[in-house]
């Protein structure tokens, strides 16, 4: 599905990611842990295409192809997912219109037909209730005046509506309570196949009770210096990150 | 469900340039250029008024004449030479058309080229239209469906001939020839218009449209509009306009006069897209208008306006609410790229009691353009329990443009309530990078993003026009962002 190879990106002249490898494949579930400022949300910027950062080495494969030669657009069409970390308010265009572009956009660039309105219509009905997102958010603003759980819920709707291949959740987790957690877990779960896979960024182990990982890796200080199953999500959540960074040093 | 027409927009965005810019070859009757007494005369008598209108006309002319252009407005541009300017072209076959067959067919490619083909107008879509080429008006449709409901729908000079004692009692008493230089201008040398007429209790059962082109070159364009509601009508009336480009900078100075009678609404919708300029601010039309309405009791004017055209704009339709509980509304979207000006906005005059009115704007600014917002909100003394809301948005696409707001608010009546917003941002690269990440081109992401920005004003015009509006602003802000 993916491949990152040795990556280095800097932004503002720092060095972030110093070397990062990662592999997934299809039908896979890959969550990526670490301290704050260890390169997490930097490599879900970078997957997706921010113009900000710097790529200095390494090499990225999608599906068959260069990522970091790609427009972000490109990227979408090939079938990559970013759910924010903090979605972003639109306001004016309805989330229905939002969707429906991205769609035939993503159909246009695959060389298929636009959506019929009612096909559209039979999706959007489906896809949000697999979040429990109440059918006027739909039609509401792009996360206007959405609640922080809404716009969550709303990311992974998007993504159920987009039918992704590779889907990189940063830090959907934060901010959500118990519920809504629970909700956007669920969801992932449901959308999860043998031909997608998912890269689960996130800070606390605790939404790993929901998403189960295939694997668990540790990001620190640009690389991923651990990796391990689910028990090491459990380790870490116990013992903090100390002993990883006394570990890497020791290395 | 809305209509998805972004769509439908890459197929436009191909021709980012001016798409109007063409010139038809129709042969004009142009009288010599300049300005004085024998010119207004000659004018007068090719349209072989009435001696009341041509003693108005050399009045006009006499008050213009001591009269100084006005310099307050936040533009700046080489002002004309009113002696350089053609005062009257027509093209030669200015007859009236018995049928639409006998329409030049040269003058029926530049309607289909502008999208407004008569003859596909009249079999779907139920528009009356009214077109006014250079200064005559060539063509209106349906014109005998709405005689029987008595609404009068003609060109301005049709009106003077087979209605003058309507256009000689409603003429001038919305803006007067004393006004403001450029209406005292249109005054003396205003050669065509439209005029409409929608007799008590009458609701008018389409939209009236007229469309303007300035097709000669080193033409002026003076149109007269009066529309008059009496009591307790309706309509709702559409105005486009385009013009060839040229590298010269062409004057368009209007008049328009709204009455709505006692518990009478008039909707006026404006796309006005003239010639703007190229990239370099070379050319393009000088729009100077005088846009006005009087509300009577409980009378409603609502403006909707899409500006994208244009070199400068200089213009503010207003509303003066003088019966009780009359209501003005002003929606606008002002879009301003390469060197444009616009210094637009609405003026709301409060009479009478318990008087309402709205004002929103939305104005975007690209490239190295000007866009100022101005706006007066006045309450008079008997004005009780008047209510004023307005809410000026400004959108930057680039560093280097400009946003102004100029409100001004004259308040004599203490049980007033007036209250004032505006906001000023750019176009966010967070919102296009979202955008782009669900698969969305950019500018496919900026006209999402604008029309979203000016939706409340879109909301207001007749669908087939917004879908128009939205399209032209697309194109208007192609590759704008920086």
């Amino acid at each position: 599905m993916i491949e990152i190879k040795n990556l280095h990106a800097k932004i503002e002249g720092k060095e972030i990611l110093k070397g990062l490898n990662l592999k997934v494949n299809a039908g896979e579930v890959h969550a990526i842990m670490g301290p704050n400022g260890a390169g997490k949300s930097t490599l879900a910027s970078i997957l997706a295409g921010r113009e900000e950062y710097e790529i200095i080495e390494g090499e990225v494969t999608f599906e068959g192809s260069d990522l970091l030669e790609l427009s972000t657009e490109e990227r979408a069409h090939l079938g990559l997912f970013l759910a924010f970390q903090y979605p972003v308010e639109i306001p004016g265009v309805s989330n229905v219109n939002f969707l429906r572009t991205a769609i035939n956009e993503i159909r246009d660039a695959k060389g298929e037909d636009p959506i019929s309105a009612k096909d559209f219509m039979a999706m959007v009905r489906e896809k949000s209730k697999i979040v429990e997102l109440d059918s006027s958010l739909a039609s509401r603003s792009v996360n206007e005046g959405f609640s922080g759980g809404e716009k969550k819920r709303n990311e992974i709707f998007q993504m159920a509506m987009l039918n992704p291949k590779l889907a990189v959740l940063d830090e959907t987790d934060s901010g959500l309570d118990i519920d809504a957690l629970r909700i956007v877990a669920k969801g992932v779960n449901t959308l999860k196949s043998a031909n997608n896979a998912t890269i689960v960024i996130t800070h606390y182990q605790r939404l790993l009770d929901y998403i189960v990982p295939d694997f668990v890796h540790v990001l620190y200080d640009g690389r991923i210096v651990k990796t391990g199953n689910k028990e090491l999500a459990l380790k870490l959540e116990e013992k903090g990150y100390d002993w990883i960074k006394e570990e890497t040093q020791v290395g | 469900m809305a209509q998805y027409t972004e769509n439908e927009l890459a197929k436009d965005l191909d021709k980012q340039d001016y798409k109007f810019g063409f010139v038809t070859d129709v042969e004009t009757d142009k009288i010599p250029e300049g300005l004085n007494e024998d010119i207004i005369r000659l004018i007068s008598s090719k349209k072989n008024e009435p001696s009341w209108l041509l003693e108005y006309r050399l009045k006009s002319f006499e008050i213009w004449k001591s009269m100084a252009e006005p310099n307050w407005a936040h533009v700046r541009y080489k002002k004309p030479d009113f002696q350089k300017i053609i005062y009257y072209a027509a093209p030669t076959q200015t007859k009236k058309y018995e049928s639409w067959d006998d329409v030049d067919p040269e003058m029926k490619e530049t309607m289909a080229k502008l999208g407004i083909s008569l003859e596909e107008q009249k079999k779907l879509t139920g528009v009356a239209v009214d077109f006014v080429m250079d200064s005559v008006s060539v063509a209106t449709s349906f014109k005998s469906k709405l005689k029987e409901l008595g609404i009068i729908f003609c060109s301005f000079s049709e009106a003077v001939q087979e209605y003058p004692e309507l256009v000689k009692e409603h003429m001038g008493t919305v803006v007067p020839n004393t006004d403001n230089f450029y209406a005292a201008l249109n005054s003396a040398v205003f050669t065509d218009g439209s005029f409409c007429y929608i007799p008590k209790g009458v609701r008018c059962p389409m939209e009236l449209s007229t469309y303007f082109r300035i097709n000669a070159g080193g033409t002026g364009q003076f149109e007269r509009t009066l529309v008059i509601a009496d009591e307790g009508s309706y309509v709702s009336y559409l105005e486009g306009c385009t013009a060839p480009q040229r590298d010269e900078n062409q004057l368009h100075a209007a008049v328009v006069e709204l009455k709505a009678m006692n518990d009478a609404e008039i909707k006026y919708s404006t796309v006005q897209n003239w010639y703007p300029g190229d990239e370099n601010g070379l050319g393009g039309i000088f729009n100077f208008v005088t846009k006005r309405g009087i509300c009577e009791t409980n009378a409603k004017i609502s403006w909707t306006q899409v500006e994208t055209g244009s070199a400068v704009t200089w213009k503010y339709p207003s509303c003066i609410l003088k019966g009780d509980g009359s209501i003005g509304e002003f929606y606008s979207v002002a879009v301003t790229n390469n060197y444009q000006q616009a210094d637009t906005g609405t003026k709301m005059i409060h009479l009478g009691k318990r008087t309402k009115s709205t004002i929103i704007s939305k104005g975007i600014s690209a490239g190295n353009s000007e866009n100022s917002y101005r706006g007066l909100v006045q309450i008079q003394k008997n004005a009780h329990g008047a209510r004023n809301f307005s809410q000026c948005d400004s959108l930057l696409m680039t560093d280097h443009c400009g946003a102004h707001t100029f409100p001004y608010i004259e308040c004599k009546n203490p049980s007033a309530q007036i209250e004032h917003e505006a906001t000023t941002s750019k176009i966010g690269e967070d919102q296009l990078f979202y955008c782009k990440q669900r698969g969305i081109s950019e500018e496919k992401a900026i006209s999402l993003i604008v029309n979203g920005y000016c939706k409340e004003v879109l909301n207001q015009l007749p669908m087939e026009f917004a879908v128009e509006a939205q399209k032209l602003l697309a194109i208007s802000l192609e590759g704008s962002v920086g």
